[in-house]
C-alpha cells in the first residue's frame, strides 16, 4: 500500500533500538516513533486494521454494490484535498465506499470526517477510528489538508444526509454553514466535489423516531426498509444497489490561505455553488439510470 | 530579564516539583537566592534551598516577596491529582493559593519580573468533541465541570489577569500533559502498575506523555530564555492506551462503558485503583496536545511519548527490585557534596 512518503512503523514485537531516538523524529507530528509496537497512527488510523478491512469489503464494494467510478482523474495524486459528496442511507453506506474505493483505484489514504457521536459508541467509535475516521474538528482537517497534504473527506450536509427519509432521495440538505469552504480555503487546497448514485437506495429510511433520538442521544434514529425485509439482520444489511459515483472538476479558490477568517458572503456562495454542481450530477446521472439495482 | 543573578521563589517546595525544580535551581549558579514556600517540609534533600513553612494559601506572601526582593516566582504548587486530597483542600490550594501569589507579586514596588506557572492539559477538558490536538489557544469544546479543571480554568484566568495588568512582568504558563518517569505518582502511573491495566470496554483512545525530566528542563528552559506566553510540553506522539499497557508490558482489564463510575467507586475504596471522573473520561476519549509552539522556541525533548513509557517502566522495574527508580542519583549526590565541602579536595 503506498503512502506517499510517509513511513509506516514496522510491526515488531520488541521494540527495536536505534543509534540517535531523535533522529527518526518527524518534523510533524512525531509519525514514526521507533519502540512504538502499534502502527496506529495519531489520527487513530491502523494500516494493518485498513488493509485487513480492505480485504473483508472488497467483496461487498465490488460485488454487492458493483461500484463504477468516473471522473477519478479529478483527485489529486498528491497533496491535501478536501473530498465532498452528498450523504445518504440510514447508516451511510458512501463513506466506506467512497474510502476504499480511493484506497483501491488511487492507492491513497483518506481520512473519513464525522459526526463525533461515532466516537462516544463503544467499539463502533473505536473501528471507526481505526479504519480513518476522525471527528469533524476544523482543527482535525486544517492539520491533514495543511501540514501533511492528506485526502480528507466530508459530508458538509452532516447528519441531516442520511437522517431523510426515502421520498426525499437525493435532494441535498443545506451544506451546513460553509465550514468545508473555510478549511479548503485555510488550508490552500481544492474542494473535489463527488456526486454519488446507490447510497440512497441501499438503506432506505422510512421514518425516524425523534423521541428515541433524544434519550440515547443519537442524532436520529431510523426505522429503514431493511429492518422490514430482513428483520433484525436489517440494521446491518445493505440492500445492492448499484453504486455510481462521479467525481466533478475540483473547485480552487483564489484566496490566500492561513487568514482568519473569510468573507462569509464568498464562502457562502462557494458552498451553494458546490452544492449545486454535485445536485446536478445527480440529477443527471439519475436521468441515465435505468435500474436502481443495475445502474 | 537578563540580570546576571537571580532571586527565586518556588511554591510548592514540599511538593515533588516544587522539590525538584528548587534542585535543578541550585545547581544553577546564576541563582542567587531561592527561597521555597509550602505547608510540609521538603521531601528532597537540598543544600541551599530556603525553606519557608506558610499556610496553604500563603496569606503573608507579599511580605516574603518583598523581604527578599524576589524577581521570580516559579509557581509549581498547583495539585492536578484529585485523589490526594478533598475538593475543599485542593480549591483552596490551587485558586486561593494562586490568587495570594498573584495579589503578593502585583503589590506596590512589587521587584518581581518573571513568573512561570506549571499547569496542566487538564485544562482543554476532555470530550468527544475535541480536536485531535488541542493547540495553546484552542478553546475547551465544552465549559469545565469537574473540580481540576475548573480549579485550573480560575487559576489560568489569574494568571492571564496578571500578565495584562503587569505587562513588565515576562508571564509563561506551561501546560503539562500526563508526566510519568522514575518519581512522580499519578493516577495513570499507579494505573499502569497493577497487574493488569483498567481499560474502558470498547474504547481505545490515545494518550500522550511527557517525562518528568522534560518537565524540569520545559521550566528551566523558559525561565533562561524568559520565553512569555502560554506553552503546551508534551512529547511527541499518540499512543493507544492499550499499547501504553503492551510498553508496560500488561494486559488490559476492560470496566464497561456504561455506569463505569458504579465500578471504579468500588474499585477506589478496596484500594484497588483511584480512578477519578477526569481520568475516566481520558480512558474514554483521550487527550493530544500540540507541542510545536515550545519546540519552535528551540526546546528539545529528551523523551517523545514512547521513551517516556518506556522509561518509566524501566525505572519500575528497577525500583521493585532494588527499592529505588534512581539507583545512581544518591551516590553522585554524596560525591558531591565531598567536592564542595570536604576539607581533602585541594582547591586551587
Amino acid at each position: 500500500m503506498p503512502d506517499g512518503d510517509d513511513v509506516r512503523p514496522s510491526r515488531a514485537l520488541v521494540p527495536i533500538p536505534t543509534a540517535d531516538p531523535h533522529s527518526a523524529e518527524s518534523e510533524e507530528g512525531g509519525e514514526h516513533l521507533p519502540g512504538r509496537l502499534s502502527d496506529v497512527d495519531e489520527w487513530g488510523r491502523s494500516e494493518r486494521m485498513r488493509a485487513l478491512a480492505r480485504r473483508l469489503y472488497d467483496p461487498v464494494y465490488s460485488k454487492w454494490f458493483r461500484a463504477e467510478w468516473e471522473g477519478l482523474e479529478n483527485i489529486p495524486t498528491e497533496g491535501g484535498a478536501l473530498l465532498v459528496a452528498n450523504h445518504a442511507a440510514a447508516i451511510p453506506s458512501d463513506a466506506p465506499v467512497i474510502m476504499h474505493g480511493i484506497e483501491k483505484e488511487l492507492g491513497r489514504p483518506v481520512y473519513g470526517l464525522a459526526d463525533n457521536f461515532f466516537k462516544r459508541v463503544p467499539v463502533v467509535g473505536t473501528l471507526w477510528s481505526r479504519l480513518g475516521g476522525l471527528p469533524a474538528h476544523p482543527d482535525n482537517a486544517y492539520r491533514l489538508l495543511a501540514e501533511q497534504g492528506q485526502l480528507v473527506l466530508v459530508f458538509p450536509e452532516g447528519s441531516k444526509g442520511p437522517a431523510k427519509t426515502f421520498d426525499e432521495r437525493y435532494q441535498l440538505r443545506r451544506f451546513g454553514r460553509g465550514g468545508f469552504v473555510e478549511i479548503a480555503m485555510q488550508a490552500g487546497v481544492p474542494v473535489v466535489p463527488i456526486a454519488v448514485v446507490g447510497a440512497e437506495e441501499s438503506m432506505p429510511t422510512l421514518f425516524r423516531l425523534p423521541s428515541v433520538a433524544s434519550v440515547i442521544g443519537a442524532p436520529y434514529v431510523p426505522v429503514t426498509a431493511n429492518m422490514l425485509a430482513f428483520g433484525p439482520l436489517g440494521a446491518v444489511a445493505y440492500f445492492p444497489a448499484k453504486f455510481r459515483l462521479r467525481v466533478l472538476e475540483p473547485v480552487t479558490f483564489n484566496v490566500p490561505p492561513d487568514q482568519e477568517r473569510y468573507s462569509k458572503s464568498r464562502v457562502m456562495d462557494w458552498s451553494e455553488a458546490i452544492r449545486d454542481r454535485i445536485q446536478n450530477a445527480l440529477y443527471d446521472m439519475l436521468r441515465s439510470r435505468e435500474s436502481v439495482w443495475f445502474g | 530579564m537578563s540580570g546576571s543573578s537571580r532571586r527565586v521563589l518556588v511554591t510548592g517546595l514540599g511538593t515533588f516539583w516544587g522539590g525538584r525544580v528548587a534542585q535543578a535551581l541550585e545547581a544553577d549558579p546564576d541563582v542567587e537566592v531561592i527561597v521555597g514556600l509550602d505547608t510540609t517540609e521538603p521531601t528532597v534533600e537540598l543544600e541551599r534551598t530556603e525553606y519557608v513553612r506558610v499556610d496553604a494559601n500563603y496569606s503573608i506572601l507579599a511580605r516574603i516577596v518583598r523581604a527578599a526582593q524576589i524577581d521570580t516566582i516559579i509557581h509549581t504548587f498547583l495539585i492536578v491529582d484529585p485523589t490526594v486530597m478533598s475538593a475543599r483542600a485542593m480549591h483552596e490550594i490551587n485558586v486561593i493559593g494562586t490568587m495570594n501569589l498573584f495579589a503578593a507579586a502585583s503589590a506596590p514596588a512589587s521587584t518581581v519580573r518573571n513568573v512561570v506557572v506549571k499547569s496542566s492539559t487538564i485544562v482543554y477538558g476532555c470530550s468527544s468533541q475535541d480536536p485531535v490536538w488541542f493547540r495553546e489557544d484552542t478553546p475547551p469544546s465544552r465549559p469545565a465541570r469537574r473540580g481540576v479543571e475548573r480549579n485550573l480554568e480560575a487559576v489560568e484566568g489569574y494568571v492571564r489577569d496578571f500578565a495584562q495588568d503587569n505587562p513588565h512582568v515576562n508571564v509563561s504558563m506551561l501546560r503539562f500533559a500526563n508526566v510519568v518517569g522514575a518519581e512522580i505518582e499519578t493516577p495513570l502511573t499507579k494505573a499502569l502498575q497493577l497487574p493488569v491495566v483498567p481499560s474502558l470496554a470498547g474504547f481505545d483512545p490515545r494518550f500522550q506523555f511527557v517525562h518528568e525530566d522534560d518537565v524540569i528542563r520545559a521550566i528551566m528552559f523558559v525561565l533562561e530564555s524568559n520565553l512569555a506566553g502560554v506553552y503546551n510540553v508534551a512529547g511527541d506522539g499518540l499512543l493507544p492506551w492499550s499499547e501504553v499497557a503492551r510498553i508496560c508490558g500488561k494486559r488490559t482489564a476492560p470496566l464497561p462503558p456504561v455506569g463505569t463510575g458504579l465500578i471504579a467507586g468500588p474499585l477506589a475504596r478496596l484500594g484497588v485503583v483511584d480512578l477519578p471522573e477526569e481520568y475516566l473520561q481520558l480512558l474514554r476519549f483521550g487527550r493530544g496536545v500540540d507541542n510545536t509552539r515550545l519546540k519552535e522556541t528551540g526546546f528539545r525533548y529528551e523523551y517523545n511519548s514512547v521513551e517516556a513509557v518506556q522509561a518509566f517502566i524501566e525505572s519500575v522495574r528497577l525500583r521493585r527490585t532494588i527499592g529505588t527508580g534512581q539507583p545512581s542519583y544518591r551516590y553522585e549526590r554524596d560525591v558531591e557534596q565531598f567536592f564542595r565541602h570536604s576539607p581533602a579536595v585541594i582547591r586551587d
